[in-house]
């Protein structure tokens, strides 16, 4: 046999074009903004660390979020109830997180409680809530659309049910340190760094991959593909889960209105950092810069003082036109027409 | 419909002004690390069947794609009934009389027979609605023309892939173009099938329709090919006469060197019953299915598209398990539930389905070759094995030479063949004892297959236990130490090797 022609390929690693472009998204931003601030404001955009870490704060806890919903989409699925489980965790994790201090306490035999069981107690619920998902989807074949929207509504109505619409406060000193200073950032990059390998580097994340590009092919390839997104639901569940300890505590009191769209700004992030709502692709690394776009837009906005309403219109066309830029570089990929 | 009449005329005209319908020059098209064409020429004569001639990943496909408006090529000229024109889309292409069975089946599997193949062509009546009871009349009256049998209001998702693939050609018959391409048609059909297409062909050919047919099965080049063209590596290697050259000038010219063997069965030293089956039964589906399968023992298993041969194989697998009967293994009672229990007790499942049940598309070749063996082993510290597990898929790449770019291509860029032989490398990194491998060498081509019956053959000489499906009943002959013939669900009969022929086995088929 003759020698096959293949010319050399100049690409050195798989992963770099398309983590790049979103990057480059990333700068742009940026410089637009920094342009914009020395036009309007008089001022560096970028030069001032205290916006930045502001900034990141804000987005932390979506950016939890988005690590599991990203998952989730990789699969081919969605989840619309990370929003309302922040809220619901966040609600019954501060119940048994108050400070003895305080006379008031929802549930005054279980106050200053070891900062453990709030913890244990909030991620429970969030897995809970993550496995119901899982187990709905898996075993009685509704779509991801209705099952979290579901569970969407009902977290929601726990959260406000569980005090009939009370916020509860003053949480115990260690419960109130979770989300104190910077630790949400820090909070917020382990889960992403634990899960970029997770994605890229374990059975699990191969698995996840292969069940989104084709769910047939991933069950005669052996996949349990009921029980695997069951384990990614549940993960999905227990970050949000995570987040809402973190709002909690973070603001020192927990609501019933607390991570209200969370869950849409979540999935925007992951979609601008690349991940396919069709699955079988996506990375966490793509996603925590989605949420750092999202992000230095609304610490942008702020900036510039432009009016809320407007932010939001801005925000929505360009979640759509990254959308509609990575259809454009999927199909450049796949046709070459 | 236009009549038939009319039709002829328009093409006795363009007959006798014309001598090619269609003529390519100077294509070359390239795609990131590929050049799958390289300065490519192609003319094509009306009422002629053209076939195409080419290893895997030789560019017969893209070609084709081109002349159906789904490629752009980087550069070269299209003619099109002597005039040079630029198809801007498959649409396009269409519009102008040119329609192409794709390698991959393309229907949409929820909707009907009827809607798939009128699509974007729906009969409307008096309210612009559309007339769903003319568009079943008018699919009945094609299917009747071309005599097939399949309800015109069924989901298509309910069809079997032969089936399907009868619906996607009568669809481009239905457009009544004047170049009809069918990339690989018969991968998916049975040999009975492959005569009623032929009839079809005949027939079209004779209405004036000029016909590119692309196949890896020498004998229907010579039995429905007026003339073909062979593509070696994305290069034009000639245009002969089909009537003027033999199957081994063909080869040369397709690979540029000799093939004997077709089929090098090799010997091997049959052991111990490995897997025993009794009485398997899926009502509606297959009964009664009992045999013994010993360890080197390739077991062969023929019959008609329909026969339930591949719902034995895939309950054997756990697919969708068989509601009676046992199966044994190593002499051991053993339920298979999943996919994951059969590979648990050292099966492995080649499907018949490439797209539906094998490839993930947007994945890579490395991916889609890894995962079937990270089921178990080929992790370190939780971490998946990727240094070891690639040293292996390259040794696979290698072994069954598949040509890619580089492995982390993903595997929607590779040729048909290619992406067969990738899959083939999936199972059997997972060093299965038993291996069913359903239509194993479908849209591989010559040279390929006859190594791919050599890795079968070793396979068994190792000790490995084979099924093969195979609708080529040549490949079944050549390969089998026995055949088990099934009919309409139900074994008619094991043939041995020593006593197995053609007419044998097709008389247990057909009954
Ligand atoms: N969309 C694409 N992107 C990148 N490479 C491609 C694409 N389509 C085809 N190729 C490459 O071009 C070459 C020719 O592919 P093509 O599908 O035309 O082969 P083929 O002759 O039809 O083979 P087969 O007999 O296996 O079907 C292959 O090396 C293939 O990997
Ligand atoms: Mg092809």
């Amino acid at each position: 046999m003759e020698n096959v022609q293949i010319e050399p390929v100049k690409r050195s690693r798989r992963s770099l074009p398309q983590e790049l472009n979103i990057l480059l998204v990333l700068v742009a931003v940026a410089l637009v903004f920094e342009i914009l601030g020395w036009l309007f404001q008089g001022q560096s955009f970028l030069m001032n660390s205290r916006r930045l870490t502001i900034m990141i704060l804000q987005v932390s806890v979506v950016g939890i979020i988005a690590v599991g919903v990203t998952q989730v989409i990789i699969t081919g699925g969605i989840d619309l109830s990370s929003g309302s489980v922040v809220a619901m965790t966040a609600m019954i994790t501060m119940s048994v997180a108050q400070s003895s201090e305080f006379a008031r306490a929802m549930y005054p035999a279980l106050t200053d409680l070891p900062v453990i069981v709030p913890l244990a107690v909030g991620l429970g619920i969030g897995l809970l809530a993550g496995m119901i998902n899982g187990a709905l989807i898996a075993w009685t074949g509704i779509p991801p659309f209705i099952a979290t929207l579901g569970m969407m509504v009902t977290a929601r109505g726990i959260a406000k049910w569980y005090t009939k619409g009370q916020p509860i406060s003053f949480p115990t000193d260690s419960f109130a340190a979770i989300g104190s200073g910077a630790a949400p950032v820090f909070i917020f990059l382990a889960v992403a760094v634990i899960f970029h390998f997770a994605l890229r580097y374990t059975r699990y994340g191969k698995f996840t991959y292969a069940i989104g590009a084709n769910p047939q092919a991933a069950r005669v390839s052996g996949i349990n593909v009921q029980r695997h997104l069951v384990k990614v639901y549940a993960i999905a569940g227990l970050l949000a889960g995570l987040a809402g300890i973190v709002t909690a505590s973070r603001a020192a009191t927990a609501q019933a209105g607390m991570g209200m769209m969370y869950e849409l700004d979540a999935i925007a992030a992951a979609v601008i950092g690349g991940t396919s709502l069709s699955g079988g692709r996506g990375r966490i690394f793509g996603t925590v810069i989605g949420t750092l776009i999202l992000g230095l837009m609304m610490s942008g906005f702020t900036f510039l003082r432009v009016d809320a309403f407007y932010q939001e219109i801005v925000k929505g066309i360009i979640i759509v036109a990254a959308v509609v830029a990575d259809t454009f570089r999927q199909k450049a990929r796949s046709k070459k027409a | 419909m236009v009549s038939t009449n009319t039709l002829e005329a328009v093409q006795r005209y363009k007959q006798k002004s014309l001598p090619y319908i269609l003529e390519i020059e100077g294509i070359r098209k390239e795609f990131p690390g590929v050049v799958a064409l390289d300065n490519v020429q192609f003319r094509l004569r009306p009422g002629s069947v053209h076939a195409l001639m080419g290893e895997n990943g030789a560019g017969k496909s893209t070609l084709m794609k081109i002349i159906a408006g789904i490629y752009k090529p980087d550069r070269g000229t299209i003619r099109f009934q002597g005039e040079e024109v630029t198809l801007t889309s498959p649409l396009d292409a269409l519009e102008r009389g040119i329609a192409m069975i794709h390698q991959e089946l393309a229907l949409m599997d929820w909707m009907t027979v009827a809607e798939n193949i009128w699509i974007r062509r729906e009969p409307t009546n008096a309210l612009g609605l559309i007339d769903h009871r003319k568009m079943t009349a008018m699919t009945q009256a094609l299917f009747d023309q071309l005599s097939i049998r399949i309800d015109p209001t069924a989901e298509v998702s309910s069809l079997t892939v032969a089936q399907r693939q009868m619906v996607e050609i009568a669809k481009a018959v239905s457009h009544e173009s004047d170049v009809l391409i069918m990339d690989e048609p018969t991968s998916a059909i049975t040999e009975t099938e492959v005569e009623h297409l032929f009839a079809i062909i005949r027939d079209l050919k004779a209405r004036g329709v000029a016909i590119v047919y692309i196949t890896h099965k020498m004998n229907e080049l010579f039995e429905i090919a007026d003339e073909f063209s062979v593509f070696r590596d994305g290069k034009y290697v000639g245009t002969h006469a089909s009537a003027d050259v033999t199957r081994d000038d063909i080869i040369r010219m397709m690979v540029g060197r000799e093939i004997t063997d077709m089929f090098p069965k090799e010997e091997a030293e049959i052991g111990d019953v490995i897997l025993s089956v009794e009485n398997l039964s899926l009502p509606g589906t297959f009964h009664g299915i009992t045999f013994d399968l010993r360890k080197g023992e390739i077991l062969g298993l023929a019959g008609l598209v329909g026969s339930g041969r591949s719902n034995v194989a895939e309950a054997l697998f756990g697919v969708t398990p068989a509601t009676e009967g046992t199966i044994r293994i190593a002499g051991r009672d053993v339920s298979i539930g999943s996919p994951k229990d059969a590979m648990r007790e050292g099966m492995a499942l080649l499907t018949e389905d490439r797209k539906d049940t094998g490839c993930f598309l947007p994945l890579t070749v490395l991916e889609n070759m890894q995962i079937a063996a990270l089921q178990d082993g080929h992790v370190k510290m939780g971490c998946v094995d990727e240094r070891g597990l690639t040293v292996l898929c390259k040794e696979m790449q290698d072994a069954l030479r598949i040509k890619t770019p580089n492995l982390d291509e993903r595997i929607e860029n590779l040729s048909g063949g290619n992406q067969q032989k990738v899959l083939i490398a999936r199972w059997l990194l997972t060093k299965p004892r038993i291996l069913i491998l359903d239509e194993p060498t479908r849209g591989i081509d010559v040279g390929a297959k006859a190594e791919i019956h050599r890795l079968i053959s070793r396979l068994a000489q190792q000790g490995v236990a084979v099924i093969m499906i195979s609708s080529e009943l040549p490949e079944v002959l050549g390969m089998s130490d026995r055949i088990m013939v099934m009919h309409e669900g139900h074994m008619t009969g094991i043939l041995d090797r020593s006593e197995a022929n053609q007419v044998k086995i097709m008389e247990l088929a057909a009954r």
